[in-house]
């Protein structure tokens, strides 16, 4: 069922919902809502598949639903209203901003619980659970800083909220690692999905010389300007295997099936409370994808024993020494950033030249 | 600098093509909301057409005639059924988005062909839609099917009065608008993003129905709104790749503040008595009967 024939059948539904339910007693309704479409090819697509992954874990014992491209705002809490007047007890939205559509919804609906994704804001029936993306930027910087000819790596930012801002900071900080003298340009779509638009961002960038384009935006346009230019990039969200072996060289996959099994388990045996996650490469929620030919074996070796630190917890991406962008310091030698800290990340390391946009 | 106005060019494109298109419909007195439905239909059909047959032209071609179906859903509702146009363009915009959902599956992850380059390291499409602008200009303006065209648009009434055919001028402009915007469509698959992706127009149909009201139903107008949109999603990001901060959110609503102000000062004018051509058709959005 998508969002169109939802609205249309709203009506429908507030009706349905207001009679006692017989049949669908023993079986759980869990929805989702994905704010780009499940085609997009990178983050909403991945959502879909963990639901999928419930679906097929759980047969008959549950019911989802989705409703796509559902734009981040007042549509949201319509949407999630929709969702729990249908009979859903478990809602996951899966976008940073739904965060406060999600928090009043759950407000209206006690009984209801709701998963909310990469957000801070819990409540009774409300948790987040989010992934340690900066985990695989710091393998994919490590790439981005071996792979660049001109020393120019760009980054195309959805919104300057602190998951993004820590994914630029690591792959920078990882690239400057092997590459000291890499520059990172930075430039900000302010959507999550608009292919013509993540385009044109790629080849603003590339017109400034950048040969290697990491991207936290949804779809696979940049990487389509990137192979038509003879840069390189990375499948984000997904791992976008179309365009392997180059321009897309690795990818940072999001494994949300694990956390929604889990999760929807918890929901079927009465164990579910609300809680915060925030999970990384070792537990399995960031994947990276095939590291392919195109890039050397040496290096492909280095991106991997990476990996293979974070994954044990040996190594964490944000390790002192750093100073922040303005030359003060953050972190002491040997320090780790802590989460309150790296969840609240608003600046950018030192060596970065782009602004912080306001 | 020149590389910033030949990526302005290419932004600008796929809104150009959709506002003459609307334009012209518009001029005729139909107001058709379906304009992004029409786009992606285009930009699926396009794509899907360049990537079976390698060529970009057959694609472009494609996309027109897609468009053009498309509205011609609408003309049918609209024009024959008397629908309000209003609710019909919405919904076509709805239904050729989620048409273009399903059938566009088995092309996701599909690869376009090289576009036509042109002269001047522009291809060829960023060419037809500068050289559209003073044909519709010369059409509307200089020819006798334009002004009957225009008549239509500004009473419809007195048209069928005088014996002009209402029906078919508005069916003809909406068949016109629909390849136009199916054109620009298929520029956002073909020519910039270089792949289909579900719901890829983004909002660019609206944009080209802003540029028509910001335009003031003038073609040339179009093309200075077209540029003036496309202008500054280029500029800004340009802005940004090279380190500077710019006011993104500044930016990105200047172009919408910018109509909002032609319209004022149009009905400022208005108002004083210095009314001045150049406003909307008068039969613009209402429903033509023979009979009433």
């Amino acid at each position: 069922m998508n969002r169109r024939t939802l609205l249309g059948s709203a009506a429908a539904l507030v009706a349905a919902s207001a009679l006692p339910s017989f049949a669908a007693e023993d079986k759980l309704k869990v929805g989702f809502i994905y704010v780009g479409p499940v085609g997009d090819g990178g983050w909403s697509f991945q959502h879909d598949l963990a639901r999928k992954a419930v679906v097929e874990k759980y047969g008959d014992k549950v019911e989802t639903t989705f409703i796509e491209s559902v734009p981040e705002g007042a549509d949201a809490e319509r949407a999630l209203t929709q969702l729990a007047l249908a009979g859903n007890k478990l809602i996951f939205a899966t976008s940073f901003g739904f965060m406060d559509a999600t928090i009043n919804v759950a407000k209206k609906f006690p009984d209801v619980k709701f998963e909310h994704a990469t957000g801070y804001k819990t409540a009774e029936n409300v948790s987040t659970y989010d992934a340690r993306f900066y985990e695989g930027r710091a393998v994919m910087g490590t790439i981005a800083g071996r792979m660049t000819k001109s020393n120019k790596i760009g980054y195309i930012g959805s919104f300057p909220i602190p998951e993004v801002i820590q994914g630029i900071n690591s792959s920078f900080i990882h690239a400057r690692k092997v590459n000291p003298n890499v520059e990172m340009k930075v430039v900000w779509a302010y959507t999550w999905f608009d292919p013509a638009k993540e385009a044109d961002a790629a080849a603003a960038l590339i017109a400034e010389g950048v040969d290697v384009i990491l991207q936290h935006t949804d779809s696979t346009a940049p990487l389509a300007k990137a192979q038509e230019a003879g840069a390189i990039g990375f499948g984000q969200a997904s791992d976008m295997a179309a365009f392997k072996p180059t321009p897309r060289v690795s990818a940072i996959i999001d494994n949300w099936a694990p956390y929604y099994i889990k999760r929807v388990g918890e929901a079927l045996d009465g164990s579910w409370k609300s809680h915060s996650v925030w999970l990384g490469i070792g537990d399995g929620e960031v994947e990276i994808g095939e590291i392919t030919d195109a890039v050397p074996a040496e290096v492909k070796a280095e991106a991997e024993a990476l990996k293979a630190k974070i994954a044990s917890g040996e190594y964490h991406p944000f390790t002192g020494p750093l100073k922040k962008q303005d030359g003060s310091d953050w972190l002491a030698e040997g320090q780790k950033a802590e989460d309150k800290d790296l969840s609240s990340m608003n600046f950018y390391v030192e060596g970065i030249a782009a602004p912080m946009p306001k | 600098m020149i590389s910033v106005f030949i990526l302005l060019l290419g932004a600008a494109t796929p809104i150009l093509f959709a506002a003459l298109g609307e334009l012209v419909a518009e001029r005729a007195g139909v107001l058709n909301l379906g304009v992004e439905g029409m786009m992606v239909g285009g930009a699926l059909a396009g794509f899907a057409a360049a990537h079976a047959t390698g060529s970009p032209a057959l694609g472009f071609a494609v996309a027109a005639l897609a468009g053009a179906a498309l509205s011609m859903l609408f003309a049918m509702m609209t024009q024959y059924l008397l629908s309000n146009q209003v609710a019909t363009g919405l919904a076509l915009t709805l239904f050729g988005l989620g048409l273009t959902a399903m059938f566009g599956k088995p092309y996701e992850g599909v690869k376009a062909p090289a576009m036509m380059a042109g002269p001047l390291g522009l291809n060829w499409m960023i060419w037809l839609g500068l050289a559209m602008v003073p044909v519709v200009w010369w059409f509307l303006v200089r020819t006798r099917p334009g002004l009957i065209l225009r008549a239509v648009g500004e009473n419809h009434d007195a048209a069928h009065g005088l014996g002009y055919p209402v029906r078919a001028m508005r069916i003809a402009a909406l068949a016109f608008g629909g390849a136009m915007a199916g054109m620009g469509g298929a520029y956002i698959s073909i020519a910039t993003v270089l792949q289909w992706t579900e719901g890829m127009t983004a909002g660019a149909g609206w944009i080209a129905l802003a540029i028509v009201v910001f335009a003031q139903w003038n073609p040339w107008g179009v093309l200075a709104g077209a540029w003036l949109f496309g202008g500054v999603t280029v500029l800004q990001l340009r802005l940004q790749a090279a380190g500077v901060a710019v006011p993104v959110q500044f930016l990105a609503m200047a172009p919408y503040l910018a109509t909002i102000l032609v319209l004022v000062l149009i009905s400022a004018r208005q108002k004083f008595g210095r009314s001045g051509g150049g406003a909307a058709p008068g039969s613009l959005g209402r429903p033509f009967h023979a009979l009433r």
